[in-house]
């Protein structure tokens, strides 16, 4: 037997949804860390019972919590209670410095700004936590201001990848709507030096050779309201989706726009075809069905909401271009929700299960890879991210 | 003996209940009671004072006896009846947002 676990990120806490892999029923846990913030909440691949989550609040800053029991407890690494006052190193699992030493060739200390003058870079928060493919204690994050970090100790320090922000066309990136943040990390199962990230606003890069040197991959998009619509950096990319079985093909929902690459980024091209609407935020594609990919089509960049109030995601079984509309179970009226970046995900199940979270608070599921929807919970604070974890054998 | 009274989400964080009572050598000030109270409790490190200037976080502000001490210098004498556990120090999340 199998299970489904479904790790969600709100504004006022985190919540872990699970069922078994009919996903009829659902056993609702949390919230945990209430009153915060929870940007993400991601499990290693390499041990599920290992779970990072970003903590974060306005007020007292950025929390890493860990849990090594599927999110039953959870602890803050190298950084608990005491038992006497020297008896412990000092925590440093929230400590996000960024790197400006001469090893990095570039100490990049400013961006471009709302107003087009350069600006400090400052932390605030951790958007995304990708754990390694391999190893549990290994785990990236991407943070606001845009910059990507690793631990490789289980969340109980980190480092920056300082060669993203000193590559070079660090001062051009500005701050899209959200902030200037990280927001999306990929690691290739084939290479394992080959990671792409994206930035709002920057565009995505990758790396080949495990984070040291990297590159712009932003061929092909174009954005009309930057200077240069198809300049090397700047565009604002939403989210980026893969399936890991076949890493060189890349899907992007941009700003405006639908985008696919075949050659891990090197080009893309826009495959929007015939949706109503080709703004969005949120993107994925089906476990199993390599050219199957959804989104949840958005009004417009100034009006976040569905169209006519009708929430609705989009299906294309042909890689883009062609998309139909998947309406079954989901609100046909009045619903001005929003569904953010990292609120979509996929289970791996033989029939596979897609979900996704809005900013009302509902998170929806389909165990039938999207023809029919229902709530597994209607009224949680807006939801931030979804991730899901397929369980085999533990039921 | 300082008594040290922080906001409810930084004691569910710390995982403290009521107020915290932490020694200090040689003068109280704003900077030796934080100092000590991070020393105990490290997951409250950048909680309070970022991480590297240990400047006051902007949405945390710092009373004692009735008296904004937020924009003292961290380096200056705590109340006399801080530093002798008659008053706590507290640590407070600013009122934001409306």
């Amino acid at each position: 037997m199998s299970k489904v676990r479904v790790l969600v990120g709100t504004r006022k806490g985190a919540f872990i949804l699970e069922s078994d892999g009919k996903r009829e029923k659902w056993d609702v846990k949390g919230p945990h860390f209430t009153g915060w913030e929870v940007y993400h909440m991601k499990g290693s691949p390499a041990d599920p019972n290992r779970l990072y989550a970003s903590q974060t609040s306005g007020w007292f800053g950025q929390i890493i919590q860990r849990s090594n029991d599927g999110g039953e407890t959870w602890e803050t690494p190298g950084g608990g209670p005491t038992k006497s006052p020297q008896g412990w190193p000092q925590g440093e699992s929230n400590k996000f410095v960024y790197d400006t030493s001469p090893e990095t060739g570039k100490p990049l200390t400013t961006h471009q700004f709302y107003d087009g003058t350069q600006h400090p870079w400052e932390f605030k928060r951790v958007w995304h936590l990708e754990p390694s493919l391999t190893d549990p204690d290994t785990v990236y994050a991407g943070v606001e201001d845009a910059a990507l970090f690793r631990s490789t100790d289980g969340g109980r320090s980190w480092q920056e990848l300082a060669g993203l922000r000193g590559h070079g066309t660090g001062p051009k990136w500005q701050p899209g709507a959200g902030g200037m943040c990280l927001h999306t990390i990929i690691q290739d199962t084939k290479d394992p030096g080959r990671i792409y990230i994206a930035i709002s606003a920057a565009g995505a890069f990758r790396t080949d050779d495990g984070g040291k040197t990297w590159k712009p991959i932003n061929r092909g998009l174009r954005s009309e309201f930057i200077p240069d619509p198809t300049a090397e950096v700047g565009h604002c990319v939403h989210h980026i989706a893969m399936n890991p079985s076949r890493p060189g093909v890349l899907f992007m929902q941009k700003h405006w726009d639908v985008m696919r690459s075949d050659d891990a980024g090197d080009s893309w091209h826009e495959v929007s075809g015939n949706l109503p609407t080709d703004f969005g935020f949120a993107i994925d594609v089906h476990a199993h069905e390599l050219e199957t990919i959804y989104v949840v089509p958005i009004k417009s960049d100034s009006e976040h909401f569905p169209l006519d109030g009708k929430l609705r995601v989009y299906r294309s079984r042909t890689g883009g271009n062609e998309w139909e509309e998947l309406a079954k179970g989901l609100p046909e009226r009045h619903c001005y929700v929003n569904v953010f970046r990292d609120a979509m995900a996929v289970d791996s199940l033989d029939q596979c299960g897609v979900y996704f979270g809005t900013t009302g608070g509902q998170v929806y599921a389909s165990a039938d890879a999207g023809d029919h929807w229902a709530p597994i919970v209607r009224d949680l604070p807006p939801v931030l991210s979804v991730e899901v974890q397929t369980l085999r054998g533990t039921l | 003996m300082i008594r040290v009274i922080l906001p409810f989400h930084l004691r569910t964080l710390a995982r403290i209940d009521g107020e915290v009572e932490v020694e200090i050598e040689g003068a109280a000030t704003q900077r030796s009671v934080l100092d000590a109270l991070e020393a105990r409790y490290p997951v409250l490190c950048g909680t309070i004072r970022d991480h590297v200037t240990r400047e006051r976080r902007p949405f945390i502000r710092f009373f004692a006896c009735e008296q904004d001490l937020s924009h003292e210098s961290p380096d200056s004498p705590l109340p006399a009846a801080v530093a002798a556990g008659n008053e706590p120090f507290l640590v407070v999340g600013a009122i934001a947002g409306g």
